[in-house]
């Protein structure tokens, strides 16, 4: 009890040297909280863009993320229908599904033949209204409303197009894209066309504007028997994808056209099949049990199941990225907190040289000297971290509630958010660490006391 | 049984690369529940002596019994515990913890010895009662008078009953009016609590008051003097 008591006093004796030392601490645990709360809203953002896509795992054909995007016909899932139903009905899944959706990702090349343009395109098709209901996973209550999917309610041609699609296919006035500047007219070393063959390209130029103020592009790929098919598809929309790479290559159409586009007349098939669940947290059980569930019942077919880490290694780069520099500043920080309390704790020993002379002279043993200065390094510790944790959750909520959006990748804007709240890894990282930080800061100082020469403290003037 | 026994002592000070001789061959008993003064002139090696007896320096040749209790091959942690149970000190400077009260201060050392609650805190009131300084057990050193704070520093020393106090010019710090007071205050508590007080001083006043007194000069006793002794010759 006295330890504390004297531990207490002595800190209140040196208040603004206190307060010094405390304002270094909760400096330092607020900087290590408000930047672990920044990464973790990164975290949860890409992750949420990632889930609300793609679902937490795939169900694919084995191979096909290594090397099916050349021949997705090859590497499609036969009777996915059956295996989306076993899925859902298993009772083991279930309590854990939000979706359970098919899609297929084709490459191909999307064409304006009209302004004689095309390029290599990566379309993909999706189930519409799983797609709505997957853009509503919110696990990590994210601000602001989830933007409409413009494939929604549309007919069975229409596809949407990356902005940069739509610029290089010379589409950007039609489809009423900003910014979108529009090439010189690039003089043709070609001959011109024959007169027959222009005749054909100006027909078939006026109906690339639809009625509705859209645009029409062919997306020619190769089918499932190796003859190049073409679908004609009319494009509602230009939306920016906010990757270049991606944005310059993406192609989103309804799941049947997709089908009809590469198995034409055959059995359709997928690439995937997205498993959205509940929380992430779920992923290892939801994950052990597809296996389980497709080596049982669908032995028939290779398949193996993905998580969106594994699907999305950009993911996995950037946490590694942020805990670096988490890292790095978190022991920068504890340095800083390092030298300031054992410099503090230096000066207290030096000052109360005759108190420590005294003490050990009334009978105090060493090992007492030295809890007392640990005791008072641990004090320190501990009430610059309470006051850290607390300026920093205070910190949190204005920035929270100020209004600030930042755009992660592949996705539109959205509220800047410092997850401090709740994250109790975090805050207990950063409390235990700053209080064993200032605790060792304390040791030195203590050791030193604890081993004075009694004559020469009580002789210290 | 003697409060002190030391034999052959000598203790050398290192100053850079020279020994300074400090004591040298101190041959002493320190009679039990006595009033001894050691006096002599500054540097005669008072302190050193005093330091010694109380276990906070160890000699460099002899041997040192303090309440029956050999010390020098005693640990480092043992001779806190004996120093917490059977010696009291009072110092020039008081050095009482500035961050305690003067209930506290007296407490403290009975906290060390793991006394009892009721009993410490019969004890620590007693003491200072006995020091006139009950209604003043609230008060931090920083609010008491240097006479005051010698007398939270005398029942201290009380504080765990030890065998033996010490104290190193206790009087040096107050007025002559205040010293006196003090000294008789010890005196009291001396006789009181039969306890053996060693005090090194040159203060006439407090060496009129010895009932031993040990004269040091130039780190040797040159002569001892009993109450007994000075009965006879006067």
């Amino acid at each position: 009890m006295k330890t504390f008591a004297i531990a207490t006093r002595n800190l209140l004796r040196n208040r603004r040297r206190s307060l010094t030392t405390l304002l270094a601490m909760i400096l330092g645990v607020q900087t290590v909280l408000l930047f672990g709360g920044y990464s973790r809203n990164i975290t949860y953002g890409l992750q949420t863009g990632f889930v609300q896509v793609g679902g937490h795992l795939q169900i694919q054909r084995q191979g096909y993320f290594l090397y099916g995007a050349g021949n997705p016909a090859v590497y499609g899932i036969a009777d996915y229908e059956k295996i989306v139903a076993a899925v859902k009905r298993d009772p083991e899944l279930a309590p854990m599904l939000t979706v359970v959706t098919p899609s297929l990702q084709l490459g191909g090349i999307a064409g304006n033949f009209a302004a004689g343009v095309s390029r290599t395109v990566f379309a993909r098709g999706t189930v519409v209204e799983d797609q709505i209901f997957m853009r509503l996973w919110n696990d990590y209550g994210f601000p602001g409303t989830q933007r409409r999917l413009a494939l929604a309610n549309t007919g069975p041609d229409a596809a949407v197009i990356g902005t940069g699609v739509a610029r290089v296919l010379q589409l950007c006035e039609p489809l009423q894209v900003k910014n979108c500047p529009q090439p010189e007219a690039a003089e043709s070393s070609s001959k011109p066309l024959p007169a027959d063959i222009a005749a054909l390209a100006a027909q078939e130029s006026k109906p690339s504007n639809t009625p509705t103020g859209g645009a029409r592009i062919e997306l020619l790929a190769a089918s499932a028997r190796g003859a190049p098919n073409v679908a004609a598809l009319n494009v509602i929309k230009a939306e920016n994808q906010n990757v270049k790479e991606l944005d310059d290559v993406f192609v989103a159409l309804h799941l049947a056209q997709a089908q009809r586009l590469v198995y034409g007349a055959d059995t359709p098939r997928v690439t995937a099949i997205g498993v959205q669940l509940k929380h992430t947290r779920q992923i290892p059980a939801a994950k052990a049990r597809l296996d389980r569930l497709l080596t049982e019942q669908f032995k028939d077919q290779p398949l193996e199941v993905l998580d969106f880490e594994t699907l999305n290694p950009f993911y996995g780069q950037t946490i590694g990225l942020f805990a670096t520099i988490f890292g790095f500043i978190a022991v920068l920080i504890g340095a800083i907190v390092l030298f300031t309390v054992s410099n503090t704790m230096s000066t207290a020993v030096v000052e109360r040289t005759t108190e420590i002379g005294t003490l050990r002279a009334i009978g105090l043993r060493r090992s007492g000297i030295r809890r007392l200065f640990m005791c008072e390094g641990l004090m320190l510790g501990a009430i610059g971290a309470v006051l850290g944790v607390l300026i920093a959750m205070a910190i949190a909520a204005i920035i929270n509630r100020s209004g600030l959006t930042w755009t992660p990748p592949g996705r539109e804007a959205v509220p800047l958010a410092i997850y401090v709240w709740g994250e109790l890894r975090l805050l207990f990282g950063a409390v235990i660490g700053v209080i064993v930080v200032a605790v060792l800061s304390a040791w030195w100082p203590a050791r030193r006391a604890a081993g004075m020469n009694i004559v020469e403290a009580l002789r210290h003037v | 049984m003697d409060s002190v026994v030391l034999k052959q002592v000598s203790k050398t000070y290192r100053l850079d690369a020279i020994g300074v001789p400090a004591l040298t061959d101190i041959n002493l008993e320190i009679r039990a529940s006595r009033f001894t003064v050691i006096s002599g002139a500054s540097g005669s090696g008072k302190t050193t002596l005093l330091n010694l007896i109380g276990c906070i320096d160890k000699p460099d040749g002899g041997e040192i019994v303090v309440a029956g209790q050999p010390v020098q091959r005693l640990s480092d942690d043992a001779l806190s515990d004996f120093r917490a149970r059977h010696i009291g000190f009072i110092f020039q400077n008081f050095n009482l913890l500035p961050v305690l009260t003067a209930y506290e201060n007296v407490e403290y050392p009975l906290l060390l010895t793991r006394t009892p609650a009721a009993e410490r805190k019969e004890r620590v009131e007693n003491l200072l009662a006995a020091v006139g300084l009950a209604n003043k057990a609230g008060n931090r050193p920083g609010e008491l008078s240097g006479g005051e704070r010698q007398r939270v520093a005398i029942a201290r020393a009380l504080a765990p009953a030890p065998r033996l106090v010490l104290a190193d010019e206790p009087t040096a710090n107050l007025d002559s009016h205040t010293g006196q007071t003090i000294l008789a205050l010890m005196r009291q508590m001396q006789r009181e609590h039969r306890v053996s007080f060693v005090i090194s001083s040159h203060d006439p006043q407090v060496q009129a008051e010895a009932d031993d007194a040990v004269k040091i000069r130039d780190g040797r006793v040159v002569a001892i003097e009993r109450l007994e002794d000075r009965g006879a010759q006067r």
